[in-house]
């Protein structure tokens, strides 16, 4: 641990004179000074990054033995289920490890909206976590449609016809997308092509953008202090300490916790419940027959819920749309001086959990048939998610919102 | 935030304790990641062991039969054949096969369990073409003495009808011999050791 | 008063079979992958009966062998009726699917992933769900898919129950059965086959479920260790943290 820290001599020097190790791991690991009063929500940030080499992993692992055509797909998979040693882990893993992709990340963006570490000079922060949210939605899509099973193909059957939806060129983009008038073996394999290689290489990019900038500006904390306005003599940060060992290890803690119920899921319930993986995704894809009810991954069901929402059927794609994009405005969105949810009005803690609630719902809500009720509700949460946005901004620029004052320095938990 | 009154002795064995405890753990997460690599059932099942009925096998005549994705040889000597072998130990590299090409039921003379029913994997050892089946007639080029063989076409190696490579030639070991037994007189199979499951 | 007893029973047989007949909602078929003696009939009954037909195209007879504690010779001798079929090779069956649909009018479905597609009660409630219909072209009806095209090809055990209609609302509904026409199995025996099958064929969608869930605990076991340390470990370092 100490050792790297000068590197004048020895090996380290030899290398430190050709290759700024030394340096990067101070700037990014070792002399890193992180606010020491992190709590709960903290940990979301490494696992997601954990989780990233995971799947990459498992992905690679699994990449090997399966075949990307109609007839073979299917049969591929299982057969890695059965025939491979050690197969049946690999994809458990992988598909575990997807969901899990999801439960971390909102997590961690919704620690992000509690602490307003969106705000300045966060911004390209929260626009580079944003777009790695978007291109983890897309991998996870091309990903789930690799198995071919009735879910897979109906899935993405559904999801493309949405861009069908869209005036002029929507039913030449959508054929554009397919390379085929339906979804075939073309489409399975430029969506293998994505889901292998482009995405994954995207996502690592933008994972590496995400931590520069947020090294760049120091990490946010509960209480929405900057903690380099107060430094000591030696010019480090008073409430700031190094990332390692003390974030390492809590972060290892936090890893083990996570990879607990990780293993309880993969070991003893891999399907969660027919969300993680669908009953009818164990049947080989069927362009002749449809299944009874066709409901996308949990991950996607709030989107889905919005898409229902709406009567008509290019409004409906364009508020699903719309409910991703307006992430990126956030940061221009809320115009309040205070980030943490610790020191913002009540308007702002009331509306943030009608947004948490609302979010939720509407993943309830995607999972079952849209009936009169269900659709009404839906509107209803819809009204709300976007609600939050519009009020945000009523809130913040008309200088309506009564805050408390924030402290000097961080509070511990 | 200084570590002056830390228990040093304390964090070095607990930071030794998760290093050693974690690399048990990521060993252990090691195996599936490397056993994924063996053959799978699949492979395993086309590269299951074959019956071959050898009840119509004429003496002279070869059969070739697929094991593992490479030519198998099932060839019954002639009497002649069976007295030749005695003659070559002069020319051959390895005339005792000493060399572990075979199991050990077949390390003998003629390189089989039975005399006359010679089983070999029909790979050159030198480098992976398979040898032409020449019983009588001997192959051009070769001014050794001959009494059939197999001649390998790549580079020029030779074996005798036990599969016993000539000296001088670039193959360095006898031909292969797979494990293989008896179900009856006129069944053998090859690919497991007579008792193994 | 013995045979009046024999009568009583006799007569209340059909009744309690009726009462637990899969008329409503699905039977519970409780399936358990770590009873090998379930697995090892249900296998057998699968080999005679199901595969007469149907096959299990993504399952290795000698996986089964491995799985269920049988020997190959075993599950040569005992699951497979198909000359030249060894041990290594898939669940395959004798029937062409170009055959079934010329008997059956669709091809007999590979079962392979059924118990894993439809639920380990949704089979069993389907084997236990035939009855007589006399307007189907093969006599049978059953609960869980109407208009079923499949034969009771375990008529001989169960017998053929037949249906009980009442009058619900104005409307005449299914709900219950009656056994008039016995098989060589009693309702109870016959519940323990079909439980059997059913067994084995939530096993056969899923081979490793056993075996995930033992290796679990050691895993589980061994991320508790390392949760104890860790958080050791990390608890000394933040005394520096004020």
């Amino acid at each position: 641990m100490s050792e790297t820290k000068t590197g004048s001599g020895g090996l380290m020097g030899w290398v430190d004179a050709r290759f700024p190790a030394t340096k990067l791991w101070n700037e990014h690991i070792g002399e890193y000074y992180a606010p020491k009063n992190f709590n709960f929500w903290y940990y979301f940030g490494s696992l997601a990054l954990v989780v990233l080499v995971i799947q990459i992993l498992s992905g690679i692992w699994l990449t090997m033995n399966y075949q990307p055509s109609a007839d073979r797909a299917f049969q591929s998979v299982e057969y890695i289920m059965r025939d491979v040693e050690w197969g049946w882990l690999m994809r458990y893993i992988h598909s575990t490890g997807a969901s899990a992709f999801f439960v971390v990340v909102y997590l961690h963006m919704a620690r992000a909206l509690l602490y307003g570490s969106y705000q300045k000079p966060r911004e390209l922060l929260w626009v580079f976590g944003v777009l790695i949210y978007l291109a983890l939605m897309a991998e996870a899509f091309f990903g789930y449609m690799l198995p071919w099973g009735q879910m897979s193909f109906w899935g993405a059957q559904v999801i493309i016809s949405l861009f069908g939806a869209i005036p002029v060129i929507g039913s030449d983009l959508a054929l554009w997308i397919r390379g085929d008038y339906v979804i075939s073996e073309i489409t399975l394999n430029r969506f293998f092509a994505l889901h292998v290689v482009g995405l994954p290489l995207a996502i690592i990019g933008l994972v590496v953008a995400h931590i520069l900038a947020l090294h760049e500006v120091g990490s946010n904390n509960p209480d929405g202090v900057e903690i380099k306005q107060n430094k000591a003599e030696d010019g480090t940060p008073k409430d700031g300490i190094r990332f390692h060992p003390y974030y390492t290890v809590k972060d290892t803690f936090g890893l083990v916790v996570f990879l607990i119920f990780f293993s309880i899921i993969l070991f003893y319930m891999p399907e969660f419940f027919g969300l993680f993986l669908e009953a009818p995704n164990f049947e080989p894809a069927n362009p002749q027959v449809t299944p009874d009810h066709i409901a996308p991954v949990w991950y996607f069901t709030p989107h889905y819920a919005m898409l229902r929402a709406i009567p008509d059927s290019f409004g409906g794609v364009v508020v699903m749309g719309a409910a991703v994009m307006i992430l990126f405005f956030l940061p221009w969105i809320d115009r309040g001086k205070v980030r943490s949810i610790r020191y913002r009005g009540l308007g702002y803690k009331v509306a943030l959990m009608l947004f948490f609630l609302s979010f939720v719902v509407l993943g309830y809500l995607g999972l079952q048939p849209a009936t009169g009720l269900y659709t009404m509700l839906a509107r209803i949460f819809t009204a709300i998610y976007f609600g939050y946005f519009l009020f945000l901004w009523v809130y913040t620029y008309f200088g309506l919102e009564k805050t408390r004052p924030v402290p000097e320095r961080v509070t511990m938990p | 935030m200084n570590q002056d009154g830390a228990d040093k002795s304390r964090r070095r064995f607990l930071t030794a304790t998760t290093g050693v405890v974690g690399g048990v753990g990521a060993a252990f997460l090691a195996v599936p990641f490397l056993s994924y690599w063996k053959p799978s059932a699949r492979a395993q099942a086309a590269g299951a062991p074959v019956e071959v009925d050898i009840s119509q096998l004429e003496p002279g005549q070869l059969v070739n039969v697929v094991w593992r994705g490479n030519p198998v040889w099932v060839f019954k000597r002639t009497e002649d054949n069976i007295s030749d072998l005695d003659k070559l130990e002069g020319v051959l590299r390895d005339p005792e096969s000493n060399q572990p090409q075979q199991p050990e039921y077949a390390q003998n003379k003629h390189r089989s369990i039975k005399p006359e029913i010679m089983v070999m994997v029909g790979i050159c050892t030198h480098l992976g073409c398979s040898p032409l089946f020449r019983p009588d007639e001997r192959p051009a080029g070769i001014d050794r003495d001959w009494h059939g063989g197999f001649f390998c076409p790549c580079h020029g190696s030779y074996f005798d009808l036990a599969g016993r490579v000539y000296s001088g030639v670039p193959a360095p070991t006898n031909l292969e011999v797979p494990p293989y037994y008896f179900i009856d007189d006129n069944t053998v199979l090859i690919g497991e050791d007579e008792g193994e499951a | 008063m013995k045979t009046f007893l024999m009568i009583l029973i006799l007569a209340l047989v059909p009744a309690l079979s009726a009462g637990a007949a899969p008329v409503n909602g699905k039977m519970s078929a409780d399936v358990d992958p770590h009873d090998k003696e379930s697995l090892q009939r249900g296998a057998q009954a699968f080999a005679n009966y199901c595969m007469a037909c149907h096959q299990a195209e993504l399952m290795r007879y000698n996986r089964v062998a491995r799985d269920l504690g049988l020997s190959d010779e075993d599950v040569e001798e005992f699951l497979i009726f198909m000359p030249g079929v060894q041990a290594v090779d898939v669940m395959r069956n004798a029937m062409t699917s170009e055959d079934a649909e010329d008997w059956f009018g669709v091809a007999a479905p590979d079962l392979t992933m059924t118990a894993r597609r439809h639920g380990p009660d949704w089979v069993y409630t389907f084997l236990n769900g035939f009855y007589r219909d006399e307007g189907r072209p093969l006599g049978v009806n059953n609960t869980v898919i109407s208009n079923v095209s499949m034969p009771h090809v375990l008529q001989e055990l169960q017998g053929l129950p037949d249906p009980v209609r009442e009058e619900v609302n104005g409307e005449e509904r299914l709900v219950g059965f009656e056994l008039n026409e016995a098989g060589m199995m009693s309702p109870a025996e016959y519940r323990r086959f079909t439980r059997d099958i059913t067994n084995f064929m939530d096993y056969m969608a899923e081979p490793v479920k056993a075996e995930r869930q033992r290796l679990g605990v050691y895993v589980l076991i061994f991320l508790f260790i390392l949760l104890g340390i860790t958080y050791l470990l990390k608890k000394e370092y933040w005394k520096d943290v004020h």
